[in-house]
């Protein structure tokens, strides 16, 4: 599993521009279908199985975009100012390397600033491809590209850019290979555009107008903004309660937390005061449906190096395994 | 398609008339029946299909002259920013709230048209003579600010009354100075090329309301229409001048002169390669002035166009316009005439192919 998530996060393609991570996932789960579709904003949605009598058509989303930067002008001494897609937190950018889809890579840095122990607004920033002018400069406005961060192996953990939410696509390609029997309809969605207020995921439950939905994305673990309900790395998945956009459905969360002990999975809950995934814009569409989310704590997330257990990640994926292969009961 | 023969689009004074008459009309956001009934005159000699919404919006659809042909939504929003009358204070002074996102710094001492009876005003607020140093350096607040309808305006106000600048449009060589290019230049856009409509496309276009207070109009619009694309055609803010300080202006959103900005990124789309792509090489095949807006925050109806239903490819293209969202704007009709001449190319060669592989 190590191995996908390391192809998984090796993978540019920030939100808008899936194109390339999408082939990588549709390669890995081209044969456990036949029904295999990508829509008018880009999500590749696989269905598989049957909705039998006891069974649902059930929603499970993880978005495969990632955070990025896209050039916003060339400056006549060939520096790059850039725009952000999704949330580019400030204090990552000095000295972070990108590299854009066309191949090209730069160095960020920033402008003289007036005081060393504040960090600058992005737009004070700078990416430096080694251009000497606007003329060889080799990016123009709206190319795109994201962190450039290899996969690396901390002990039982793992460091890689945009695990947020390559290592969900990781869990759901897992649970898609191992899943047998399920009574349910299932539709898998890799979702684009989530980091931009999860547009794919939008139209995805729109088309598909599951019974029921959850949405698999990471969660910030450490207490980096003073939050009392933090989770913890190596403790189990995080079955979400709330967060800034959603409130899930209480008989989801009894359900998923029977489910974990039923199975001896440790997990823990999630409250979140920052943040909202996929699963806000499933739980409103067209007249709405039981909505929840599966969460993987995760460290510095939206940095070049986010962190999170291997643990966890297999804990996820037995846990939404045994989730989807038995019927469902809301209580 | 076969290669097009670049047809170059002359604004004229058909054309100059057409977009006085919008702008100086009033239409405020959930005001916007004085331009709808414009509109409406104006389209009906080309139109196959005219309705008006719940919501308000004007649909306009041309029908294609063959079986199976591509549906191209346009939109262009009809409303403008303005503002609300709140309460009488007496003596035909009135306090007001704003509609859509204007501009504090400057609305006082703007002359300002109120309700249907049009009852003519200004904003006022504390003269320089009696203003103190902290108020010298810093924003009058709207707030301290009323509309001032004179002794005749008393008690012919009343809550709920729209107000709209009173600004009357100019034309000066290849300058229009006018309240409400953004975004009178698009609906005027949009009744050009449904004059000038290709037979092979289902043309639908959307004149939508409440788009400067939350794309309220196009969401609608589009649910109804449901195209295989859609392109916002609005206007955007220049800032396009030198700095101060002598460095480089690396914000500038999109300057005056460089032809239609057509949109890659803003804070509520991230428009459809292909469609910007296909924008692009028409472009460049026909030769049209053209820019890239900077990727950056602000939007169009597209934000509400591209997540309706299981999905709309989108794109917006706007006529650039310096000092946006106040009572007067400044653009170039060289800028309109190149975006009508790239909207009018791009119809003509617009087929299904141009989305036929998966979005980038």
């Amino acid at each position: 599993m190590k191995n996908l998530i390391k192809k998984l996060t090796e993978t540019s393609s920030p939100s808008g521009y899936e194109s390339a991570i999408r082939e990588v996932i549709r390669a890995e789960i081209s044969s456990l279908s036949t029904n295999i579709k990508v829509d008018a904003l880009g999500n590749l949605i696989v269905t598989m199985g049957k909705k039998t009598d006891k069974g649902l058509r059930i929603m499970i989303a993880a978005h495969m975009d990632e955070i990025g930067v896209i050039v916003s002008h060339v400056e006549k001494n060939g520096l790059v100012r850039f725009s952000n897609l999704g949330t580019i937190l400030p204090q990552y950018l000095v000295g972070s390397r990108v590299v854009f889809l066309n191949g090209v890579r730069g160095v960020i840095n920033q402008d003289r600033p007036d005081d060393l122990h504040k960090i600058m607004t992005q737009d004070k920033h700078f990416i430096d491809v080694g251009a000497a002018s606007d003329k060889d400069c080799p990016l123009k406005i709206g190319d795109v590209g994201v962190f450039d961060r290899g996969f690396v192996e901390l002990g039982k953990r793992v460091s890689a850019k945009s695990l947020d939410d390559r290592v969900s696509c990781a869990v759901m390609i897992e649970v898609m290979k191992t899943i047998k029997n399920s009574p349910h309809e299932l539709a898998f969605v890799f979702s684009t555009q989530e980091e931009v207020q999860s547009k794919g995921a939008t139209t995805a439950a729109y088309e598909i107008e599951p019974d029921l939905a959850i949405a698999l994305d990471v969660t910030p673990s450490l207490d980096i903004v003073g939050v009392k309900m933090q989770v913890d790395l190596g403790k189990g998945p995080a079955i979400k309660v709330r967060d800034v956009g959603m409130l899930s459905d209480p008989r989801m969360v009894r359900w998923m937390e029977e489910t974990a002990k039923k199975n001896n999975i440790a997990y823990q809950l999630e409250v979140l005061d920052i943040g909202t995934t996929d699963a806000k814009v499933m739980q409103i569409s067209k007249a709405g449906m039981p909505t929840g989310a599966l969460s993987i704590p995760c460290r510095y997330v939206h940095s070049p190096s986010e962190v999170l257990d291997m643990d966890d990640v297999q804990a996820t994926v037995t846990l939404l395994t045994a989730l989807l292969n038995s019927p469902v009961s809301l209580e | 398609m076969s290669p097009q023969t670049k047809s170059t689009f002359k604004v004229g004074k058909a054309q100059l008339d057409l977009l006085e008459e919008l702008t100086n009309a009033n239409g405020v956001s959930g005001n916007e029946i004085d331009i709808r009934e414009i509109i409406r005159k104006k389209v009906a000699p080309y139109a196959d299909e005219i309705k008006v919404d719940g919501m308000g919006n004007l649909l306009v659809v041309k029908h294609a002259k063959k079986p199976n042909a591509i549906k191209v939504m346009l939109d262009a929003h009809m409303d403008e920013v303005g503002f609300m009358i709140v309460e009488e204070d007496g003596d035909g002074l009135y306090e007001f709230e704003q509609v859509g996102g204007g501009d504090e710094r400057q609305f006082v001492s703007k002359p300002v048209c109120v309700g249907s009876q049009k009852l003519p005003g200004v904003i006022g607020s504390k003269p320089i003579h009696l203003a103190t140093d902290d108020e010298m350096h810093s924003v009058i607040s709207q707030q301290s600010m009323r509309i001032d309808l004179g002794p005749a305006g008393k008690g012919k106000a009343k809550r709920g009354d729209y107000a709209a600048y009173a600004t009357k449009f100019i034309r000066s060589g290849d300058a229009i100075f006018a309240k409400a290019l953004d975004n009178r230049l698009g609906c005027a856009t949009l009744i050009e090329l449904l004059r000038t409509a290709p037979d092979h496309i289902e043309l639908l276009t959307a004149f939508t309301v409440q788009e400067e207070i939350g794309l309220r109009g196009a969401m609608v619009a589009a649910y109804d229409f449901y195209p295989q694309l859609a392109i916002a055609v609005d206007s955007t803010p220049a800032f396009d001048f030198e700095r101060p300080d002598g460095n480089e202006n690396t914000q500038y959103n999109c300057k005056l002169g460089g032809g239609p900005a057509i949109y890659i990124a803003d804070r509520g789309t991230l428009s459809d390669p292909r469609l910007i792509r296909f924008l692009t090489r028409i472009a460049e095949e026909n030769k049209i002035n053209f820019q890239y807006r900077q990727p950056g925050g602000g939007g169009t109806d597209s934000g509400a166009l591209h997540v309706t239903r299981g999905g709309i490819p989108s794109v917006s293209v706007s006529v650039p316009g310096r000092y946006a969202h106040t009572a007067v704007m400044v653009a170039r009709i060289s800028d309109w005439q190149d975006t009508l001449t790239l909207l009018q190319n791009a119809l003509a060669a617009v087929t299904p192919e141009i989305l036929s592989g998966d979005r980038a």
